[in-house]
């Protein structure tokens, strides 16, 4: 693990990438932009690659954006729609991957709300990547590299200087803090892991019911007081409260939350102009984030959606390309 | 060897040893003035003409071609700049990643657009850039302009303009900048 390049690898976790190899994920997609802008919005470079997009669990931008990467890059996208698929027969999920590679898939980017389920099917699958577009409480690993890319984006239009080729130095040495339900959130679970591996420094605040017990195994430091935190941060990083898993159960009301973590106007004076704030979306305007402050001028969550696209060509470009020695003398 | 290639490359543990000076710096910018003439005077002047470096070998080559156009014609022709890395058919052999900006100026459709490349060798590097163009608009004539022609074509594609034609051999490998061409190996350190 800890690659110093996706090229010919899965994606299941952070972990799979040393820094140089988040590095190079950035710099490919910077590429994919200038793609994305083109009157033609399409490459041949994965023509002829089936990419099978198995979502079980509810999405829209994780999986629309995965499809439009493929599609991009020239792929064919099989695309499961697990309630109208024999899953509701009652078929597993080693079963419904069997089945899927007998149709010939060279990647499968995978959502299931069980963590760890994409570790298991990339232990089935033989002749194709997986890519895990988020598992259960565990990880969430593109969402983390958009949201790098955005604020590297975001910091060098500040500081007046190229994103393109400046690797990690934007980001090294940044304060990162992120907020809210840490203990249910993959995308902080990534979060925590890129930032830190980018040599950031982060700081995550929230419930004490919603931090794990240990966060220094993901890089990462509690911070106590938010008001403060809030005035030393280069980027701050919101999360959704995520009721399907529960989160609600973990404090008093969401209204309290709201009062003790939401990013209000008042908070979000606390700010520094040239800092960033982020959110991985659907943001719950009212609980962590003011509507006011939903539609800040500091806040990315538009280009995070947008940066979505080249990020996932890139994911899927380096994971489907072929490593080898060259051919040309 | 082209410079991009040379990156592109991984030569764990070996070096670039020259074993001829092809051509000097004179030498390179003689012909590339007249490889300008000749642009000029193929397509009856420069209206519409487009020159498109090929990243990154052929881009120092298109500057101080279209500096050489100003001179000729007090016009400067555009110039744009390609990777090919997306459109190589060599994606599944080698890895090959993108490292350079692409930067099309405007829609090609109707122009006449000059490619240039350090050095011409197999041709798949000119066939990835033919079907890129492809994508930015449907050109009226599409030509090449290279440094050097070193040989070896494995695709049916002929230069239009050539700085230099140089026999090789197949494992040597051909370096072109503004200040010469040389000839050499990769040897082992």
């Amino acid at each position: 693990m800890n690659a110093d390049s996706l090229v010919g690898r899965n994606l299941l976790s952070i972990n799979d990438l040393s820094a140089t190899g988040l590095a190079e994920v950035l710099e490919v997609a910077e590429s994919f932009v200038e793609v994305s802008g083109r009157s033609v919005k399409k490459i041949p470079a994965l023509k002829g690659k089936v990419v099978a997009s198995l979502f079980f669990e509810e999405s829209t931008r994780t999986r629309l954006s995965f499809e439009t990467a493929a599609k991009r890059l020239s792929a064919d996208v099989l695309s499961l729609a697990v309630a109208s698929s024999s899953v509701k027969k009652g078929e597993s999920l080693k079963d419904t991957i069997e089945t899927i590679e007998s149709l010939g898939i060279d990647a499968v980017v995978l959502r299931h709300r069980s963590s760890g389920a994409p570790h298991q099917v990339a232990g089935w699958v033989k002749g194709a990547r997986v890519i895990n577009a988020g598992d259960g409480t565990h990880e969430h690993p593109s969402q983390a590299l958009i949201d790098l890319f955005t604020v590297r984006r975001a910091l060098a239009e500040r500081q007046g200087v190229e994103s393109r080729d400046s690797g990690l130095s934007l980001l090294k040495g940044a304060k990162v803090l992120i907020i809210g339900d840490i203990n249910h959130s993959r995308v902080a679970r990534s979060e925590m892991l890129a930032y830190a591996k980018a040599g950031a420094q982060v700081r995550v605040i929230g419930p004490g019911t919603l931090l794990p017990s240990d966060v220094g195994i993901f890089g990462a430091q509690r911070a106590d007081d938010l008001e403060k935190e809030l005035a030393n941060a280069d980027v701050v990083s919101l999360l959704r409260m995520q009721e399907e898993r529960g989160s609600g159960d973990f404090v008093p009301s969401l209204h309290e939350f709201s009062a003790l973590y939401g990013i209000d106007e008042r908070r979000a004076a606390l700010i520094r102009p040239d800092a960033v704030i982020t959110h991985p979306g659907p943001m719950v305007r009212g609980v962590e984030v003011s509507s006011a402050v939903a539609d800040d001028p500091r806040m990315l969550v538009r280009q995070q959606v947008a940066n979505g696209v080249p990020i996932r060509m890139a994911i899927l470009f380096l994971a489907l390309s072929t490593p080898g020695e060259s051919l040309h003398g | 060897m082209a410079n991009r290639e040379r990156r592109h490359t991984r030569h764990p543990g070996a070096a670039f040893v020259v074993h001829a000076d092809v051509m000097s710096a004179d030498d390179v910018a003689r012909a590339l003035t007249r490889m300008a003439h000749e642009i000029v005077e193929r397509n009856h002047g420069i209206d519409d003409v487009v020159i498109v470096g090929l990243q990154t070998g052929g881009l120092e080559l298109a500057e101080a071609l279209v500096a050489r156009l100003e001179q000729i014609t007090g016009v400067a022709p555009p110039l744009g700049a390609l990777d090919v890395a997306f459109y190589r058919d060599d994606l599944g052999l080698r890895p090959v990643l993108p490292e350079a900006v692409t930067s099309i100026p405007g829609d090609l459709t109707g122009k006449r657009v000059v490619i240039v490349d350090d050095v011409l060798f197999t041709g798949r590097t000119i066939r990835a850039a033919l079907n890129a163009l492809g994508d930015f608009g449907r050109a009226a004539s599409i030509q090449l302009c290279v440094g050097v022609d070193r040989g070896h074509r494995e695709l049916p594609i002929r230069p239009d303009y050539v700085g230099k034609n140089l026999p090789t051999a197949r494992d040597e490998m051909v370096d072109v900048s503004l200040e010469g061409v040389q000839l050499g190996r990769m040897v082992p350190r």
